[in-house]
């Protein structure tokens, strides 16, 4: 075979390859719409299970998971503002620093029921907590961690230095030219990575099976020290507890699941590019 | 690029009397953050500690030839960690194996041969695996996935092959884009030799731009490990959870396993605080933490010293 | 009387409720995935009893429900099977006195795949199957195919009953254990489920999760040369079936106010017609 036969042939099973990588999520995304979207409705979304969740809606189990993400926001937000700002405005190029982006890169390789293991050791029961929102949100919030730090780190970088410089000459502390001229212009990416974070609390199952998920519980929570329901635990439970759960229902859950996930992603991705376009310098 | 800390160091940094003032109320605000930024350091500390606090005492309390043998049932004190292992190697080895030629050639086929509209196309779509929840991707295992391996001739849909299918197509997403930035990283110069030199496009990229990203595919496998050797919801689902050690045959991989993070996943809920089982799971926790911590600091060291990682690598 | 134990953990909570003591609004109810669904079905029933009061209903296995109670974490705990020596030993430590109550009465049922010509199995039989001696139908009268076995796991109440007596065969001095590829199904349903698309597997499950329609069920005998039996709400309640077992529900000491009530409700005509309406046993008249 010459070589130009055998570059055509490369190029061609190369395509092949990656088609078979990209189709299938095509797929996966579809088939869960095709099947899910016909159960998809207000009632489906906004009323509770009944007779045993064979039949009715989902939405103690949204709202949960709504209820989870604003918490791990409120976990994980200020802690990985301040590192963030840490990282980028102070730390020097020393063996701390090199460390403690060692740790934030172990933080997000735990695996995420290490995360469920911890949240019930710590906080469920040596804290006392129970288990409870709080709880499930300290978990999620500390998984959330390291994407969070990365991003806003990320953002603060990308403002120009001459912000600050200029800032300093005209005898602003440090801290003022933080807060008023590099932070500002920073939130909109410091934003996305909350986002971002968010999208991907929102879909998990391990750190909640032990820290906050309950299996059906006859009213909403009243405060943050109850148990919820959430949407990734009541996926795993109708598809592998109930006895004659309609399929249909099953994959409508996984599409709500999917689209709520995925929403949240698509809000960063596009605030993100939104903010590189506005972006002045 | 010099930090804050640098340039407030400067001659025109110094304050007049009043802003000397602000600047004492300031201090604990610095002081507050940088506590923030040594913060990270000691979360992961105190986590690894907590998990030593509650599993070490199964290694004092379990004998070794216990943990060492090859039955895990705990209501008999039978905790033997050997099947587990076993379970999550051979899910994370054919994840590997499925995924780094899939993810290095969708690389390839993104940096060097598709035209720009598709890689517009193609790389959203890939972000949008990457956000697939896992729990949905078990539940697709399950419902859809599992009964096409069955009927295909296994003696049973749920096996470490249907696993590590799965989890490869979770790990694709790091392991692309790893590989993408490896490949962009070689220089343009190479390129342009070889294609001076009369090499085809194929040649150019197997015989020059690959081998030169070498290390940085390196990185990728590694972190893909580490991503298959966490993951919780999606084998729970599909492995079969049963502890086992598959014999050494060519049917391997379609036997069902039982992975350590399901063994945790299943089982905590059921134990009471303190007893023996709890420490056995937290013990199976330290075994997990120490693993991707070794997996993650490698990988970290092949990347180099201080740079930051970019933040969707994460 | 017992406040919520959980909500009382917390300090916010605590404040609360420092207030005079108001009845029980609450019922946390945890344990058995065997009785989860006929838990719910009575959570539900008992709303329009007492619309006041809310039960909270979790699965997790028997040994969950158990672990809770010791932990103080829930109200009722159900259970599978008898309480064990040690966990009894361990609620004492803790303070609590673990209270029996039998709720309903489960048959055991043996389930293969509509496919599968095997009708009759003894108990001897189906022990050797779950050890993993016998590995192959044909041993059994059936197909030349190997047995692909399914079992809940290990924190379920089934799986030790079904240890006990049938892989057991009742020998309390018996040490042998399940083979270690005995593929552990997340809940009844995950094995209703493998069994229905998998000529091959075998499996057990209380006799209100299995529809005949689409799982096969085997007739047991206790020994050769008895007869074998189908399970049936008939053969549960007279005995003839083998592997019938008690249905429990534990409290922390003895109960009182709502609790109390709902318990005795259960064990009432009301709740004992749900039993059956579920394909359980109900208890027999007293």
């Amino acid at each position: 075979m010459t070589r130009q036969q055998t570059n055509r042939l490369a190029k061609i099973a190369i395509s092949l390859v990656a088609a078979l990588v990209v189709l299938p999520i095509v797929l996966v995304i579809s088939y869960v719409v095709y099947n899910g979207i016909g159960v998809i409705s207000w009632e489906f979304l906004f009323t509770a299970p009944r007779n045993g969740m064979r039949e009715g809606g989902i939405w103690p189990a949204l709202l949960g998971t709504v209820f989870l993400t604003f918490g791990t926001a409120i976990a994980a937000f200020p802690l990985a503002i301040a590192t963030a700002i840490y990282l980028a405005e102070y730390a020097g190029d020393n063996r701390l620093t090199r460390w403690v982006r060692l740790a934030i890169v172990n933080l997000a390789g735990i695996p995420s029921i290490v995360y469920g293991l911890f949240g019930l050791g710590a906080f469920v029961l040596f804290l006392k907590l129970g288990t409870s929102i709080v709880a499930g949100s300290l978990t999620l919030g500390l998984m959330t961690l390291p994407v969070v730090i990365s991003t806003a780190e990320e953002a603060l970088l990308a403002v120009p230095q001459e912000f600050r410089t200029v800032s300093l000459s005209l005898g602003a502390t440090r801290w003022q030219t933080i807060r008023h001229q590099v932070l500002p212009h920073a939130l909109p990416g410091i934003i996305t990575g909350i986002i971002l974070g968010l999208g991907r609390a929102a879909g998990e199952t391990a750190p909640i099976l032990f820290t906050v998920a309950a299996f059906y519980l006859p009213e909403l929570p009243r405060s943050i020290f109850d148990q919820t329901m959430a949407l990734p635990y009541h996926l795993y439970v109708i598809s592998t507890q109930v006895p004659g759960m309609p399929l249909s229902l099953q994959y409508g859950t996984a599409l709500v699941l999917l689209l709520v996930v995925l929403s949240l992603t698509l809000v960063a991705t596009v605030l993100r590019t939104r903010m590189r376009r506005r972006r002045q310098w | 690029m010099l930090k804050t800390e640098q340039v407030a160091s400067l001659p025109a940094a110094h304050p007049a009397p009043a802003a000397r003032r602000r600047r004492s109320g300031e201090w604990w605000i610095e002081q507050l953050i940088r506590g923030a930024g040594l913060s990270t350091i000691v979360i992961i500390g105190l986590i690894f500690l907590f998990l030593l606090r509650e599993g070490l005492p199964a290694f004092v309390r379990i004998s070794p030839l216990n943990l060492l043998g090859v039955r895990w049932y705990p209501i008999e004190e039978l905790y033997g960690l050997l099947p587990l292992l076993v379970g999550s190697l051979l899910v994370t080895v054919g994840a590997v194996v499925i995924a780094v030629p899939l993810g290095l050639i969708t690389a390839i086929y993104l940096g060097e041969i598709a035209p720009l509209w598709q890689r517009e196309l193609l790389k959203p779509l890939i972000e949008v695996l990457a956000g697939i929840p896992s729990i949905v991707l078990g539940f697709l295992g399950w419902v859809a996935l599992a009964p096409l391996v069955q009927q295909a001739g296994a003696p049973t849909g749920l096996t470490a092959f249907t696993g590590a299918l799965i989890l490869a197509y979770m790990s694709l997403p790091t392991i692309i884009s790893i590989s993408e930035d490896a490949l962009y990283a070689v220089p343009k110069e190479y390129r342009d030799a070889a294609l001076a030199i009369g090499a085809t496009e194929w040649q150019t990229i197997w015989r020059v731009v690959v081998p030169a990203a070498r290390s940085g595919i390196v990185i990728a496998t590694v972190l893909g490990i580490g991503r298959a050797i966490g993951e919780t919801m999606a084998v729970m689902m599909v492995t079969g959870n049963a502890a086992n050690i598959p014999a050494l045959a060519t049917g391997m991989f379609f036997q069902p396993v039982r992975t350590m993070t399901a063994t945790i996943a299943a089982e905590m809920g059921e134990v009471a605080q303190g007893s023996l089982h709890y420490q056995a799971l937290f013990a199976i926790g330290i075994v997990l933490f120490l693993l991707t911590f070794a997996i993650n600091s490698l990988a970290s060291m092949l990347i180099g010293g201080g740079k930051q990682q970019r933040s969707n690598q994460l | 009387m017992l406040i919520f134990a959980l909500a009382a953990c917390s300090p916010a909570a605590e404040s609360a409720s420092a207030a005079a003591p108001s009845p029980q609004r609450v019922i946390q109810n945890k344990g058995s995935d065997t009785l989860v669904n006929l838990a719910l079905a009575w959570a539900e029933a008992y709303r329009q009893v007492n619309p006041d009061l809310l039960i909270a209903v979790t699965g997790g296995g028997s040994g969950t429900g158990i672990a809770s109670l010791i932990n103080r974490t829930v109200d009722i705990a159900n259970v599978s099977r008898h309480i064990k020596e040690a966990e009894i030993a361990a609620a004492h430590a803790n303070g609590v006195e673990p209270t029996e109550f039998i709720v309903a009465i489960d048959a055991l049922a043996i389930v293969v795949n509509l496919a599968n010509p095997v009708s009759e199995l003894t108990i001897d039989q189906l022990s050797a199957i779950f050890t993993g001696q016998v590995d192959n139908w044909k041993e059994v009268g059936g197909n030349d195919a190997p047995i692909i076995l399914l079992s809940r796991e290990t924190n379920s109440g089934t799986h030790v009953y079904f240890l006990e007596e049938v892989v057991r065969k009742g020998d309390p001095e018996s040490k042998a254990i399940f083979a270690p590829d005995t593929l552990l199904m997340p809940s009844s349903v995950g094995i209703t489920s493998e069994i229905r698309r998998n000529p091959n597997a075998i499996g057990y499950d209380g006799l209100g999760y299995v529809d005949p329609a689409h799982e096969k069920l085997i007739a047991v005998a206790a020994e050769a040369g008895l007869p074998y039996v189908m399970p049936t709400v008939a053969t549960g309640m007279d005995g003839s079936y083998p592997i019938a077992r008690p249905l429990y529900m534990y409290t922390a000491g003895q109960p009182a106010g709502a609790v109390a009530e709902y318990l005795n409700w259960i064990q009432g005509p009301q709740g004992q017609q749900i039993v059956a309406e579920l394909g359980f046993v109900p208890l027999a008249a007293p």
